[in-house]
């Protein structure tokens, strides 16, 4: 007996349900993405339960890479026509006697963390090639007799009065080179640190005591 | 369904037309650009906020001046000294001059490690906080989180036998070796800790001891 053959389809899958999610999960994303900013060095922070939330303005951070080299970062503050970043840059070029040009303050103003000599500031502001600006970040210098960093906080301070400070550190920074930014923001009257970490629960409980020695 | 079904008619009509097909769309390369910018966005949106940990170190002056120390009892007193490595040294009291210098304890990071000593110590505090807040979750009672806050923060002020811990790094230790013990002062409820530097018979205590 012949088998009776159904006639062949293609089979055809219905995608809308699957559209449909995705455009959930798209307008969803869209409308809670707050972009990651570049960072100059690649900082793995260590570990901790805190579960307190960095501020999202304000704030002034102290990036620490594993090689040691410093970065710096300031927002333009909760008020962005506040425009802390430009002033900063117009003040430091005051102290350091250099002109920065408008574009070259308004440039800074949009940009985010940096870890380079002042004099050097200029060529990376006006340098195209993202290869030769990450060459230019050699870390801020903080030796005694030039302490840019210093510098840095310092008229950051002024600037934004209200800003509050925290340190990226990469886990395995040595402990000297933290040791060092602590104690240079302590002189600049900053005694109370942010550190970022990533948050890692652990639950300890009663049952967790050591028995009693008694 | 994104098609239209037409209705067939007109079939008796003398001309033969094609025979009409529901309009499907395609949706495969919507769904791909929809997976793509998907995937764009999750990798490059900051989903979780960055977490902080919040020290506030005494003021460089004040901590000049000798008169303002505080006086505390050598007992009380535990000092944890980092060397790096996933190394802690724990000794209880402080060193002096003239007498033999007190017995240096090896340990680690590890659950059974400094956290064990740590919580021994401060078993009174411990016990108190932890039972307040079992309390707070069995809901035998009910208080909003600032006042659990503060009830916390007012026994930890009132603590008066739990350790006062020193937390000393010598050259050695990393950053995140800081963090950690830090971290564990607050997974223990520690009441009173300090970050301090590391004095040159500590040095040679850690360099000395066993490995």
């Amino acid at each position: 007996m012949p088998k009776i053959k159904p006639p062949v389809r293609t089979p055809h899958i219905d995608m809308t349900p699957m559209v449909d999610l995705f455009s959930v999960l798209l307008i969803f994303l869209l409308l809670t993405a707050s972009f990651r900013p570049q960072e100059a060095a690649v900082i793995t922070t260590p570990q901790s339960i805190s579960e307190k939330q960095a501020p999202d303005a304000d704030l002034m951070t102290i990036f620490i890479a594993k090689d040691g080299k410093v970065f710096f970062n300031i927002d333009n503050g909760r008020d962005t026509s506040t425009h802390f970043r430009s002033k900063l840059l117009e003040k430091i070029g005051e102290q350091y006697k250099i002109q920065f040009t408008k574009a070259e303050i308004s440039k800074f103003g949009t940009m985010s963390s940096f870890g380079l000599p002042i004099k050097d500031l200029k060529t990376w502001l006006n340098s195209k090639d993202s290869k030769e600006k990450d060459k230019l970040q050699i870390g801020i210098p903080m030796d005694s007799t030039d302490n840019q960093l210093a510098w840095w906080v310092r008229e950051a301070r002024l600037t934004n009065v209200g800003a509050e400070v925290a340190i990226k550190g990469d886990a395995d920074t040595d402990y000297k080179t933290v040791k060092k930014i602590m104690d240079l923001l302590q002189d600049n009257k900053v005694n109370k640190f942010n550190l970022v970490t990533n948050l890692q629960k652990q639950e300890v409980n009663l049952k967790d005591l050591p028995p009693s020695a008694k | 369904m994104a098609e239209i079904i037409q209705e067939e008619k007109g079939k008796k009509g003398g001309k033969r037309r094609p025979k009409k097909h529901g309009t499907r769309i395609d949706m495969t390369p919507m769904v791909d650009l929809m997976c793509l910018l998907i995937t764009f966005f999750m990798l490059t949106t900051a989903f979780s906020k960055a977490k902080v940990m919040v020290i506030t170190m005494p003021d460089k002056e004040d901590h000049n001046t000798d008169k303002n120390t505080p006086q505390i009892s050598a007992f009380r007193t535990l000092n944890i000294l980092l060397a790096g490595d996933n190394k802690v040294y724990y000794y209880i009291g402080m060193i002096k001059p003239k007498e033999a210098p007190p017995a240096l304890v090896k340990t680690d990071f590890s659950k059974d490690g400094i956290r064990k000593v740590l919580l021994d110590k401060n078993r009174d505090l411990f016990t108190k906080i932890a039972e307040y807040r079992d309390k707070r979750v069995t809901g035998k009672i009910v208080v909003s989180d600032t006042t659990l806050e503060n009830e916390i923060k007012r026994m930890k002020r009132d603590d008066k036998k739990g350790p006062i811990v020193l937390i000393k790094a010598d050259e050695k230790a990393k950053y995140k070796d800081i963090v950690n013990i830090i971290d564990e002062m607050a997974i223990c409820n520690i009441a009173s800790y300090a970050i301090v530097d590391i004095s040159q018979p500590e040095k040679d205590l850690v360099k000395n001891a066993p490995k």
